[in-house]
């Protein structure tokens, strides 16, 4: 193109633009750079788990071009394609494993979110005094039971569920789980709750509604989507908790994180095998994490903005 | 939070005495079963005879048949203020059984020492814990430890916020960008410590060893030298929790309402400037409610180290809760792990109470 054009852009204009796009150069490329950061881990331990011992020597990353995928990893857990007809136990002890952890996760957050959304709803709706206690105050001290480290909890529950035959059980650990996302729960739902104008109450009261029918038929189903926030929110906390796991189960409670902590010691380094086992410890909490991510997101912006 | 909006309903119960009678006939009824089973097995266990016994369950079972009563008898006695005190009475029953009951029996066992391994039991030993934790490095070299990894959240903060202002800009692609930034966080810390501990920083076939010799580090060990594994475990931990923060962040970014930057843009500030002087101070509330509850969830970091590190090399990386898990997984020492806990406790509670003091001085409204 050699003819000059006859709107052409000012000298401003043009180091405007040169600028824009260094702009936008800069951004997504930070934006890439963090992804690769975030994301990179995670394809790391996927493909290792199809890798063979060379491979993994040579430090190979991408499959079918650098190595062929094998299923050394899943074979060793038995849930590779010509395994998974067979008898394997260590593919019952990984399925037990990883019911238990369902059940604690899913059980201690619903009770979680049952307890926790009516103690939120009835402080946002209500005044109480409980001795010196009003509303603001029980509402400090359940937020306050986030403060308590699982420490200080950890050793006299020890003793306690010992006393109970509660230990190495599932129920306890469900209970010491609700315990410790509870306090999120309340401040989650309580955040929700007073968003929800109180003469959608009144209204359902006048019509001869009590004070529960008004609750469970108009609140909760504007409340949903919070609970669905919160509930989603103790189940990732709920599913990755380690310490009181490592601490009060042995043989019978044992949940995925604990079997995954102990294959790193005694099996020195069988990568495909640990890969495969950590992949199919965080593979479902990926899933909920990319299709529920505006839940989370809800959630955790929830007490951040008043 | 604020109590205009509270629903006031005015209700007229007729309550009979006679109904008030069974509730509270329920209520101390209960009590006196969950009194008499628990005599029965404090009289077991101190020996005076022998019920049959085998564990504390009864007395478990009892003390739920009094809590359920108790819940129950509220709406006997007091009909419709009855009906709300049962919406937080729940909740708040199983808080106090499952928090204030064991921080009791903590306190017990911290001033004994036991060690659940040996046969001779529980013993008082009135102060000796406290005096052996006086002189304990390991203890304090674990709060100090704590110190730097609390400070490392300042680093943290700047790169989540960094992050939130670039997802809250207009970028294509964004929900791609959010779910990628939001996967960390879901990872479990003891997946993320194999996945990137023992695997990616493996010093001779790592892929991050790899690239730490392709960038010119000729030796890299990433937990060889105290400074570099502190380094090393504050990163792992900073790259699971940083979207924590950025997810507050970008949340209160995007409550920001749009006038005020625009404004602020046809007074003649620029990036820089519009950021320090309209936008951060908006978010500063936000900020300091994430840099708290990032420091709660900081205090409570023991995963990775105990399953990375273990708390090597010779302490560097310990963490107060990897160093008690260690106190009790290695020596069973109950009493003495579970003093330096509340201790620890103590020494939050304070911690915590002057820098929420602090924030509310410094995020109040200013006149």
């Amino acid at each position: 193109m050699t003819q000059t054009a006859i709107f052409k852009d000012s000298e401003a204009d043009r180091s405007f633009r040169a600028k824009w796009f260094a702009n936008r150069l800069v951004v997504y490329g930070v934006l890439i750079f963090w992804a690769i950061i975030c994301l990179f881990p995670i394809y790391w331990t996927i493909t290792t788990s199809f890798k063979m011992a060379p491979n993994v020597m040579k430090g190979n990353l991408i499959p079918w071009v650098d190595y062929d995928p094998a299923w050394l990893g899943w074979r060793s857990l038995g849930l590779s394609p010509d395994t998974i007809g067979n008898d394997s136990t260590v593919r019952d002890e990984f399925m037990k494993r990883f019911l238990n952890s369902t059940i604690v996760a899913l059980s201690a957050s619903t009770l979680a979110v049952i307890l926790g959304s009516l103690a939120a709803y009835g402080l946002s709706r209500f005044s109480f005094r409980f001795g010196f206690m009003k509303n603001d105050d029980i509402s400090f001290f359940f937020l306050s039971q986030l403060i308590l480290p699982p420490v200080v909890l950890a050793l006299p529950f020890l003793v306690l569920y010992k006393e109970m035959a509660l230990l190495d059980t599932r129920i306890g650990l469900i209970l010491l789980y609700t315990l410790t996302v509870l306090p999120i729960v309340i401040w989650i739902m309580r955040d929700q709750f007073a968003g929800i104008p109180t003469e959608l109450e009144e209204a359902a009261m006048v019509d001869g509604l009590g004070v529960w029918g008004a609750f469970f038929t108009i609140i909760l189903p504007i409340a949903l989507p919070g609970m669905v926030a919160a509930f989603i929110l103790s189940l990732v906390l709920t599913w990755n908790e380690y310490f009181f796991a490592a601490l009060l189960t042995s043989t019978h409670a044992n949940t995925l994180p604990v079997m995954v902590a102990s294959q790193t010691g005694s099996q020195g380094i069988s990568w495909w095998s640990m890969a495969a086992l950590s992949t199919a410890a965080i593979l479902p909490l990926i899933v909920i994490g990319v299709v529920l991510e505006r839940f989370i997101i809800k959630g955790m912006a929830a007490g951040a903005v008043k | 939070m604020s109590t205009t909006d509270h629903l006031h309903v005015v209700t007229s119960d007729t309550i009979t005495d006679s109904r008030r009678r069974m509730g509270r006939g329920l209520i101390w009824g209960s009590a006196a079963v969950l009194a008499g089973v628990a005599l029965a097995q404090l009289g077991q266990t101190s020996g005076w005879w022998n019920l049959g016994f085998q564990t504390w369950r009864p007395t478990l079972y009892a003390y739920c048949l009094w809590a359920t009563c108790l819940c129950w008898a509220q709406v006997i006695i007091r009909g419709e203020q009855g009906k709300r005190t049962l919406f937080v009475l729940p909740a708040a029953l199983f808080v106090i059984s499952l928090t204030v009951f064991p921080l009791l029996f903590g306190l017990v066992i911290a001033f004994s020492s036991w060690n659940l391994s040996s046969p001779t039991g529980r013993a008082f030993n009135g102060l000796d814990n406290l005096r052996q934790m006086w002189t304990d490095p390991f203890y304090w070299n674990a709060m100090g430890n704590m110190v730097w990894y609390t400070a490392a959240i300042i680093v943290e903060y700047a790169i989540a916020f960094g992050l939130a202002l670039l997802l809250a800009g207009q970028i294509r692609a964004r929900k791609f960008f959010r779910v990628a930034f939001l996967l960390p966080l879901m990872l479990s810390p003891v997946a993320v410590s194999w996945m990137i501990g023992k695997s990616m920083l493996e010093a001779r076939f790592g892929p991050l060893a790899r690239f730490a010799r392709w960038v010119g580090w000729d030796n890299p060990s990433f937990f060889g030298s105290p400074e570099v594994a502190k380094i090393t475990i504050m990163l792992m931990d900073a790259w699971t929790f940083i979207p924590f923060m950025m997810i507050m962040l970008l949340a209160g970014l995007q409550a920001i309402p749009k006038e005020l930057t625009e404004a602020s843009r046809v007074d003649g500030a620029t990036g820089w400037k519009s950021f320090w002087e309209v936008t951060f101070p908006l978010m500063l509330p936000v900020s300091i409610t994430a840099i708290l509850i990032r420091i709660i969830f900081k205090l409570k970091l023991a995963d990775i180290v105990i399953n990375v590190t273990a708390g090597g090399p010779g302490g560097a990386t310990d963490t107060v809760t990897s160093f008690i898990f260690r106190e009790y997984r290695d020596r069973s020492n109950v009493g003495y792990g579970t003093m330096l806990a509340m201790v620890y406790l103590v020494i939050i509670v304070i911690v915590m109470t002057i820098l929420m003091k602090l924030a509310a001085r410094w995020a109040g409204p200013r006149t």
